[in-house]
């Protein structure tokens, strides 16, 4: 079923319609409205605890809504069957904040996990490994394969988690603080790597962090396959492809929607904390 | 934040505690076996569902059965010759040394053989299972294989599951005989309390189907307190490294309780029955 469209021509990929997950006496979202349109980067801030990570785990169906609605390529994901659920999973990619990746697979069957499992991408055996080698080629870990997990670097399991994200060549790209707990070498080549993918594949992106570079970087760099580098661009406005929202959560809700530039001029304390710190 | 897998709606039981504050010390204890029940539920009914993951299956049958075999082996053998030395006093006083056999045959078959085992085997497999999930949920590991298109539960908990309902009757089955072998050692060879053949066909003929059954079906039901106790613990861990070892001691201390628990009641079923 084709995702629906709004004024500016391009799917909703996803969308939150006043989305409240609570657990106990905590509410971890509060309705929450926003929605991803194909070809936006989305790069979500936030301290930690706001609920960024809920916010992508509801996306993806992990976590059920107590109220609201959460509409995935067009599909309410709460009225869904759990098949239809798990098909619709299949054209996401996802990248955990703790990697997620299998402690008892190597690296070939971890990269090659959702395309064995996923039903709906229908990739026959003998397709799994050559798109598994690219998409470590992708990463700069071809070398890995054979490797298990335990055996590689924060980093480098960071960056196979992006090449299981990407293996599926998914539409909606979610990374969950892909830079978290690296060095600022280590994470420049991550977001490098993001960006890289989100411009050659044209994804849709949600970038969850709390490291303001991040978001800085994908603003306002693109990747040129033709000279292999990252390169300063004019940011695109909220109606051309390509445009980068930022969106800032405190305590469940979102507080900000907007900009690089609303961003930075915005007055709220909290929200400020996140723009003067980009603007740096 | 951490995330449940088994997010439902609250039962009914859970509004009313949570409407009345006095019932408030009810609501953790609902909501545990509330959930308990969800997942075993799930699992048991994927045993009858594709897909069925036989290699996952066969690994942990090498794990909790192979792996386990030391632990039905040796506890067995002293069971029995710890039963028939206590008992070789008083069989004597009452000359009836000679069903040393029967005695032990019917204590290990019916009770402690099957009870033993299952609480050795919670002790090395509820903990591992517990502690393999609660690691895997608080790495993200179980949410990754939902978000790839894998029910956890199938490709987790059911092969536990089956691998466990499978290997302990048959562990339990060892554990007994090794016991008979200990009370043959200790009766006939140590004490010449009476001899081998005697032994062993007292032992034969104080056994009837509904102890062989009786020995049987409490495996069973213990292998399912196990793996889903286990499971269910690892499934629910939040937090750290901290709440991994919680996750571990608990599977094993509400395995073990329930294993004491059930045989009074299966024990019971069986002696009106009889």
């Amino acid at each position: 079923m084709a995702a629906p469209t709004n004024g500016s021509g391009r799917d909703v990929l996803l969308k939150f319609e006043r989305v409240t997950v609570r657990y106990d006496e905590t509410t971890a979202l509060d309705a929450v409205d926003f929605e991803m349109r194909r070809g936006d980067t989305c790069v979500i801030l936030g301290a930690a605890g706001s609920g960024k990570t809920v916010l992508l785990k509801t996306a993806l169906g992990l976590i059920q809504p107590d109220e609201g609605r959460v509409w995935l390529f067009g599909r309410n994901s709460q009225q869904v069957e759990a098949d239809e659920l798990r098909d619709l999973r299949g054209r996401l990619g996802i990248l955990f904040q703790e990697g997620g990746l299998f402690d008892s697979l190597n690296i070939e069957e971890n990269v090659g996990y959702p395309l064995a499992n996923q039903k709906s991408l229908r990739c026959p055996a003998d397709e799994i490994l050559p798109r598994v080698e690219e998409a470590l080629k992708f990463v700069e870990l071809a070398h890995t394969l054979a490797k298990v997990p335990s055996e590689l670097s924060g980093g480098m399991r960071r960056r196979v988690g992006i090449a299981r994200a990407i293996v599926t060549q998914p539409e909606l790209l979610l990374y969950d603080s892909p830079t978290a707990g690296l060095d600022p070498i280590t994470a420049t080549t991550i977001m490098a790597l993001i960006a890289k993918e989100r411009d050659i594949r044209h994804t849709t992106t949600a970038l969850v962090t709390h490291r303001f570079q991040d978001g800085q970087l994908l603003a306002n760099y693109r990747y040129n396959a033709k000279t292999g580098r990252l390169e300063s661009i004019k940011p695109a406005g909220p109606d051309e492809e390509g445009y980068t929202r930022f969106l800032v959560m405190k305590q469940g809700t979102i507080v900000f929607e907007g900009s690089q530039t609303e961003l930075e001029a915005a007055s709220d304390s909290y929200v400020a904390k996140f723009g003067k710190r980009m603007a740096d | 934040m951490s995330v449940n897998p088994f997010k439902i709606e609250p039962c009914s039981l859970i509004m009313v505690a949570s409407t009345l504050p006095v019932l408030d010390f009810l609501k953790g204890p609902v909501w545990t076996l509330q959930t308990f029940f969800q997942l075993s539920g799930r699992a048991l009914a994927n045993i009858f569902r594709s897909p069925r993951y036989g290699s996952d299956i066969a690994l942990q049958m090498d794990i909790i059965g192979v792996g386990s075999l030391p632990l039905a082996l040796l506890p067995g053998l002293f069971t029995g010759a710890v039963i028939t030395l206590q008992m070789a006093r008083a069989l004597n006083q009452y000359g009836a040394s000679g069903q040393v056999g029967q005695i032990v045959a019917i204590t290990l078959v019916r009770e402690l053989g099957p009870v033993l085992t299952a609480i050795l085997v919670a002790g090395r497999n509820a903990s591992g299972m517990a502690s393999e999930l609660g690691s895997m949920k608080v790495t993200e590991q179980i949410d990754a294989m939902r978000a790839l298109g894998t029910d956890p539960i199938q490709k987790l908990v059911t092969p536990r599951l089956i691998a466990t309902a499978a290997m302990l009757p048959m562990l339990t089955i060892i554990s007994d005989f090794m016991g008979l072998v200990g009370g043959y050692i200790v009766g006939c060879v140590m004490l010449s309390l009476t001899s081998g053949p005697q032994f062993w066909s007292s032992a034969y003929q104080a056994l009837d189907y509904s102890d062989i059954a009786q020995g049987l079906i409490k495996p069973l039901v213990f292998a399912l307190v196990i793996a889903l106790v286990g499971c269910h613990y690892g499934m629910s861990t939040t937090g750290g490294a901290q709440g991994v070892g919680l996750a571990t001691t608990r599977a094993v201390v509400v395995s073990s309780v329930w294993i004491i628990v059930i045989t009074f009641f299966i024990g019971k079923f069986f002696v009106d029955f009889n």
